[in-house]
């Protein structure tokens, strides 16, 4: 099963094609570039090289995955209205999953992982053995509780290193697209229907109601 | 083109607009409207007494793929019957149109059916062609909403179309919001204020009209200015209320009306005139204003100039004119665009698509 996969909820842009078998998965080609402002332009095309590095067309795609967040809005709804609309458009399922996942999935003892929020705040979740615990949260560095977390990944805990408690990754880690893919391989194999994406927001839209 | 052995070569174009609140689909073959579905968030915005980017963004994601799919199956066709999928790239808001524009790409990217990034301003001018046919050229266009208050040259419709005047502060269509805040009406004021306005006095009260004295006739002769006007408005109603008397809600709505009405298409006459046009287009959402297009007729037809706009329906923002102009281009060989395309908030009116170019 040849798998789009997608994710626009930190300043990486990216895209990918992986193949999926019974419990296995294979890259077959990549393109990613940090460029926080560079969502609309770079994906489209990102997706169209990825196709011409494999040799495939659109209509090879079986399936697409895409991170669901939570991320600056406007990136991440970027790619998320493009994996729904290339799933449609290809007349394939979309499945969505958590973007900060893509991080924490791949950790192995106690881990914090973190994305920047902007505002001056950090998404966030703990992991235990690449397993979160809870929902994603939002807030600033320095009001994060206590997580028990041996150490921070991310663009969040790069960035806010020196605000956080515990140790951090001194590179920025971006969701892994084939941890993205692992994650949603249950539904995929099982052939499960399509879904509608919504997005983790974690905060509601700043507007404050008219005085009349 | 996916037409019959019958030769005639109508290209089936679906438009996507998302550049404000309106997530619109629409779907053309020539100049024939097969579909116009459109998924409206603004009573999400009314509580706030304007459009809420972030609100508005939120509801373009949700609504993209379904108003695609409601589009297809009101018009009976699927997406390998196109021959074009053009998709407003600006002016409009940012957070916005990247909605639009990354489905429509998706959709490109998925399909194989070409891409054409295009202008809103020009898009409401080519909706027209819709109900009343292919546009004369040159012809000048009056686009009033929400967003702009333009004055427009359309010497082609695919390619050269010139700004000759626009507004140097609020929309007409913003001016209309704030004084219905002022008055009590509820948002989008547009619709509060022509019903209010029928009942009204239009000579009650003279309002200022921007930008219409002889030493704003160099640099301003076909722009617009309507914060004054606002706040005009704001202080006669205040001075009432200091006085302690009631505010006649109805002649105030039918004065400030006035005022705009005239100033908007005295200019355009104007432009229409010094230009040797003899085709004035009316559109956007205030085209709807019944008030605007009586005077526009009236003065249209004093100066020998021929008024067209289409029913209130295609003046607001929609898919269908984004179609519209889509087909257009299709039909005059211009070339598609690039998946890198922007979304621009602030794209120039003169760039009527972005073919070959970025
Ligand atoms: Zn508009």
């Amino acid at each position: 099963m040849r798998v789009l996969a997608l994710d626009t909820s930190t300043s990486a842009v990216q895209a990918a094609l992986v193949d999926l078998d019974d419990d296995e998965q294979f890259l077959i080609s990549f393109r990613r570039e940090i460029n926080a402002r560079g969502h609309v332009e770079k994906l489209a095309p990102f997706i169209e090289g990825c196709l011409d590095d494999a040799g495939k067309r659109p209509k090879d795609v079986d399936a697409v995955v895409a991170g669901i967040g939570p991320g600056p809005y406007t990136g991440l709804r970027v790619g998320m209205v493009t994996a729904a609309a290339f799933a449609d458009g290809a007349g394939v399922p979309v499945y969505g999953v958590c973007s900060l996942d893509g991080i924490g999935g791949n950790t192995r003892g106690r881990a914090l992982a973190a994305t920047d929020a902007r505002r001056k705040e950090i998404y966030w979740a703990v992991y235990e053995d690449g397993v979160r615990e809870g929902e994603p949260q939002v807030c600033r560095p320095a009001e994060l509780p206590d997580t028990g977390a041996d150490y921070a990944i991310g663009e969040g805990a790069s960035k806010y290193a020196g605000e956080l408690a515990v140790p951090a990754e001194a590179e920025p880690v971006y969701p892994d697209l084939v941890k993205l893919v692992e994650l949603a391989a249950p539904r995929l194999l099982a052939g499960a229907a399509g879904e509608r994406l919504t997005p983790m927001y974690l905060r509601r839209p700043d507007a404050q109601p008219a005085a009349s | 083109m996916n037409n019959d052995s019958s030769g005639s070569a109508e290209p089936v174009v679906m438009g996507i607009e998302t550049s404000c609140d309106e997530t619109g689909v629409g779907i053309v073959r020539g100049h024939e409207l097969l579909a116009d579905a459109v998924a409206s968030s603004v009573e999400e915005h009314a509580r706030f007494g304007g459009v809420v980017p972030e609100v508005a963004s939120r509801a373009h994601l949700e609504a993209m793929v379904p108003t695609v799919q409601r589009a297809l199956d009101d018009a009976g066709l699927t997406l390998a019957d196109l021959d074009g999928i053009a998709v407003t790239a600006g002016p409009g808001l940012a957070g916005a149109l990247m909605v639009g524009v990354g489905a429509a790409k998706a959709y490109s990217l998925a399909t194989g059916v070409p891409l054409y990034g295009v202008n809103h301003l020009s898009a409401h001018i080519a909706v027209d062609t819709l109900e009343n046919g292919p546009i004369p050229e040159p012809a000048i266009g009056l686009l009033v909403s929400g967003g702009h208050s333009t004055i427009m040259m359309v010497e082609d419709l695919a390619g050269k179309v010139t700004q000759l005047g626009a507004s140097i502060d609020d929309a007409a269509g913003e001016a209309f919001d704030k004084v219905a805040r002022l008055l009590g009406l509820p948002f989008p004021g547009g619709p509060y204020i022509d019903r209010a306005a029928k009942e009204g006095d239009r000579a009650f009260v003279r309002f200022p009209r921007g930008l219409s004295a002889a030493k704003d006739q160099e640099h301003h002769r076909y722009d617009f200015s309507f914060s004054g006007l606002k706040t005009a408005v704001a202080r006669w109603i205040e001075a009432r209320r200091l006085d302690g008397e009631d505010v006649p809600v109805n002649d105030v709505a039918a004065a400030f009306q006035e005022a705009v009405c005239d100033v908007l298409t005295r200019k355009a006459i104007l432009a229409a005139k010094e230009h040797g046009v003899d085709t004035i287009l009316l559109g956007g959402g205030v085209a709807a204003n019944s008030r605007l297009r009586a005077l526009a007729t009236e003065r249209a037809e004093q100066a020998g100039i021929t008024l067209r706009y289409p029913r209130p329906k295609l003046c607001t923002d929609n898919g269908a004119m984004v179609a519209a102009l889509g087909s257009h281009l299709v039909a005059a060989g211009v070339s598609p665009s690039r998946f890198d395309f922007p979304a621009n908030s602030s794209m120039d009116v003169e760039i009527v698509s972005l073919a070959d170019r970025l």
